[in-house]
């Protein structure tokens, strides 16, 4: 039920992890996030709902014994919302915010890659926002086989203040 | 010397034995009346007195087996109706606790020890016995060790060993010395036989024998006299090599009158060879061990040995590999397995978890005696002692509770006289509680008694410059002025409060804990200070109910009743507040589907024939509120897991937890619940 695929940052990391990007697909394009950042994926299980909370958060799971809320990115970008299909995962990653470090799960079309990306081959987001996403989220795009890589910048996305309700008025301009 | 590392480890087990016995008998005094001899209460006393002695003998701590015995003495003759339970008596007997207690610390860090206050004592309970001598100066006393310095080859020891009569009942074995000293090298042991003893008088428990001892080894005295440490208090043991010249003869000094500290101290020899056992090491540590409610015990015990069952079930699918059934056996032994280790968790966490009412029974004592003390009469009011706290949390708390329960009675009650004039019943009422609320433990320290005097706080602060003449402050704004550092309102400073280092202290350990205090007062009424302490690893007792399409959790104890509502029993009020006349009292409504703005699949579940539903009345603060739920399900215990650690509070809900299928049910928070219908309608209905 649960595949794991875990790479803790606790790890020892060697220098090339540090520049390995998890990918993920998200309405048709590919996004990624460092990977030292990932906790595991994690099949879809039963989310117990928060109350008052912002559409785009689902709930809240048991992670071994972690309460950890789980967020559905389509929502969170303002795409259509899609049915759960058997490739959608949650991606639990580590968060730093400002105030502590979270646990964060995202829900995601599906799992694609990993890549190795050297900085050089990133490059900072043209003022346009990329894909439904506001630029303030991207770290940058890099170019994989002719495939464009978005690159989340997952600490500013998932910041305190951002799950607050008032979030959504940051969201993304364009579609 | 390994010897001395066991014997220290014995030691340990002795120290913590007779700590608990000391709290054993003081709780047991405290319950005693003067007039009312409860035979089974002195009973108990007695017999950890008796324990105590009996262990302090056996590890040779002579001065408190000798301080004790007279506090046994007195106790036989309670016990034996010789002697009535007075006032005297019971004060006499706690400042003895007090007294052993004092040895004991003294002897584990190895310390000093008040020599005055053991005297003053073992001379109180002398007069009270009657008689000025209380076994305090045994007679065949100073066994004197003649010790040989250091040397090296093959020495030949001759030991001389004659134990008191008496050594078999504290449990010893000379036998087992023999053989520690066999493995030293060649031994070659005679036994003699004290001459005057008729066979016929012979007590089987005692012992008549003498030895002498041959004992050829490379061994300094020092490994010799460690073999008897155990029963060096209760022999004549010489100690002589034959290889030396001449003897060097030290006085071990083990046994002296018992009012003396010298015994204290380990022993020490000129030549230093002869090593205490106790040594001074790991004395300051907070107490690194717990006890624990059997139920705990057997309940982790029990989920262990399903662990086990669940174990063997899997491995025998594992064997039958691909037959047919295996799959659904595995995945179901599975499931179970994830459940019992969750709970196996859980029941490991619990076993953390301490009842407040250890560190609450120590109030008892110490409210008697500073009332009696300051010649006030207090009244000591206990409740939700059986609340759990974290032990670490727990141990924490009880500087800062010690703190506020003094400066309650120092300045909060006031003296008997004072109180009749101001038409206050002459005893005074001081409250400790503690309850769960809102995902916080509150522990509550209120009194009846004057309450804090704002004028005068105010104009202290302006004095020592704390807030400016000009500042406008409210009353509540005053009362938190006495959390500031160095600030005390005492007229007279006392050895008790006063000091002004105590309520910033107080707040700052608190703080420490992720708590706040807060503080409620009435001039001429009393005060209330209210400690608040985050639950992170906090035990509920949990009402589960359904709400939609899922399960929320009420706390047990916030449930005051669950009634079933018809429909037209409830009344809508302008501004669009609900209310329901429950009985004689209209209280509040709330529906938490609309609360909680679910968007819930399940029908709203209806009882009765017309459209009636479940309403669970809670109450907290004093108010009540009904909330609709749809169904009733189980109750169970709960750890409360923080919402705000990977997400952030959440109104109304006071944390969540894992329930046994793996999903997360939240709880509700019933004291922010009731808060926020009190604030929306606090006109309309309040049913305080």
């Amino acid at each position: 039920m649960t595949s794991e695929y875990s790479n803790s940052p606790d790890d020892q990391l060697s220098a090339g992890d540090a520049n390995q990007y998890l990918t993920f697909v998200l309405n048709g394009e590919e996004y990624g996030v460092e990977i030292l950042r990932v906790q595991g994926i994690q099949g879809w299980d039963t989310v117990t709902p928060i109350p008052n909370s912002p559409d785009f958060v689902l709930g809240v799971m048991n992670l071994r014994g972690a309460i950890v809320p789980i967020i559905d990115l389509r929502k969170r970008f303002n795409m259509e919302a899609i049915p759960h299909g058997p490739t959608t995962v949650i991606i639990v990653v580590k968060v730093e915010s400002a105030d502590k470090p979270r646990t964060i799960g995202m829900v995601v079309d599906g799992v694609s890659e990993v890549y190795r990306l050297d900085d050089a081959n990133i490059q900072a987001l043209p003022e346009v926002g990329a894909g439904g996403v506001s630029s303030d989220y991207v770290k940058g795009l890099s170019t994989v086989d002719e495939k464009m890589l978005i690159l989340l910048n997952i600490d500013k996305l998932f910041s305190g203040n951002e799950l607050n309700h008032d979030a959504p008025a940051h969201m993304a301009k364009t579609a | 010397m390994s010897i001395d590392l066991d014997m220290k480890e014995i030691h340990d087990i002795f120290f913590e034995e007779s700590e608990e016995g000391i709290d054993v008998m003081e709780s047991g005094l405290l319950g005693l009346e003067p007039g009312n001899a409860d035979p089974e209460l002195i009973n108990t006393i007695f017999r950890a007195a008796h324990s105590i002695k009996g262990g302090a003998a056996t590890f040779g701590f002579t001065a408190i087996s000798e301080f004790t015995h007279g506090v046994e003495t007195l106790l036989d003759q309670l016990r034996s109706n010789q002697r009535a339970v007075s006032e005297d008596l019971i004060e006499v007997l706690l400042g003895a606790v007090d007294c052993v207690r004092g040895m004991l610390a003294a002897l584990k860090d190895d310390a000093e020890l008040d020599l005055n206050s053991v005297t003053e004592c073992q001379e109180k309970i002398n007069a009270l016995l009657g008689s000025t001598s209380v076994s305090a100066t045994p007679e065949s006393a100073a066994e004197s060790n003649e010790i040989v310095a250091l040397g090296s080859g093959v020495k030949v020891w001759d030991i001389e060993f004659r134990p008191d009569a008496n050594i078999f009942k504290t449990g010893n074995e000379p036998v087992r010395i023999f053989r520690e000293l066999e493995s030293l090298g060649k031994l070659h042991v005679v036994a003699e036989l004290s001459g005057d003893t008729e066979f016929d008088s012979v007590d089987p428990e005692s012992c008549y024998c003498g030895w002498f001892l041959e004992l050829e080894a490379d061994v300094d005295a020092g490994a010799i006299e460690a073999a008897f440490e155990w029963v060096k208090e209760q022999c004549e043991l010489k100690i002589h090599c034959r290889n030396l010249q001449a003897d060097v003869t030290a006085d071990t000094g083990a046994v002296e009158s018992a009012n003396t500290v010298a015994q204290l101290e380990p022993p020490k020899s000129e030549s230093n060879v002869a090593k205490p056992a106790a040594a001074p090491a790991a004395a300051s540590r907070d107490s690194g061990s717990i006890r624990v409610n059997i139920d705990k015990i057997d309940a982790l015990l029990n989920l262990v040995g399903e662990l086990v069952i669940t174990q063997s079930m899997l491995a025998r699918f594992g064997e039958d590999g691909g037959e047919r059934g295996a799959k659904s056996g595995l995945r179901d032994g599975l499931m179970v397995l994830e459940r019992h280790t969750r709970e196996l968790q859980e029941s490991a966490m619990q076993i953390r978890m301490l009842p407040i009412s250890s560190s609450f029974s120590r109030f008892k004592r110490l409210v008697r005696d500073i009332s009696s003390k300051l010649g006030k009469k207090v009244e000591l009011v206990l409740s939700g002692e059986d609340t759990e706290l974290d032990k670490t949390v727990l141990e924490k708390m009880s500087d800062p509770l010690v703190h506020l329960v003094r400066n309650s009675l120092d300045h909060g009650i006031e003296m008997p006289e004072q109180r009749l004039a101001a038409g206050k019943p002459e005893v005074g009422t001081l409250k400790l509680s503690a309850y769960h609320e809102g995902g916080s433990i509150v522990i509550e320290v209120e009194d009846d008694g004057a309450g804090l005097n704002a004028k005068r706080i105010h104009q202290i602060a302006i004095e020592r410059g704390v807030v400016s003449e000009t500042e406008q402050l409210s009353e509540e704004q005053i009362h938190h002025l006495i959390f500031q550092p160095g600030f005390s309102t005492a007229e007279a400073v006392s050895d008790l409060s006063g000091r002004g280092v105590g309520m910033d202290v107080v707040r700052r350990n608190i703080a420490d804990l992720g708590g706040r205090i807060d503080i409620h007062s009435e001039q001429g009424k009393g005060s209330c200070l209210k400690i608040r302490l985050p639950l992170t690893l906090a035990i509920l007792d949990g009402q589960l109910v359904r709400v939609g399409d899922d399960v929320y959790i009420f706390s047990l104890r916030s449930i005051v009743e669950t009634v079933l509502v018809p429909p037209n029993q409830i009344k809508r009020l302008a501004g669009g507040s609900v209310v329901y006349r429950l009985r004689e009292d209209y209280i509040p409504v709330v529906r938490l589907r609309e609360r909680f703005n679910l968007n819930c699949s399940a029908p709203r579940k209806t009882y009765l024939e017309s459209d009636g539903e479940l309403m669970v009345v809670v109450e907290s603060d004093g108010k009540r509120l009904g909330l609709f739920v749809d169904e009733l399900l189980d109750q169970q215990q709960v750890v409360i897991k923080s919402l705000e650690e990977n997400y952030m509070p959440v109104t109304g809900l006071a944390g969540a937890t894992i329930l046994g299928d793996g999903n997360v049910a939240m709880i509700i928070d019933v004291p922010g619940l009731v808060r926020d219908a009190g604030d929306a309608k606090a006109n309309d209905s309040n049913a305080a």
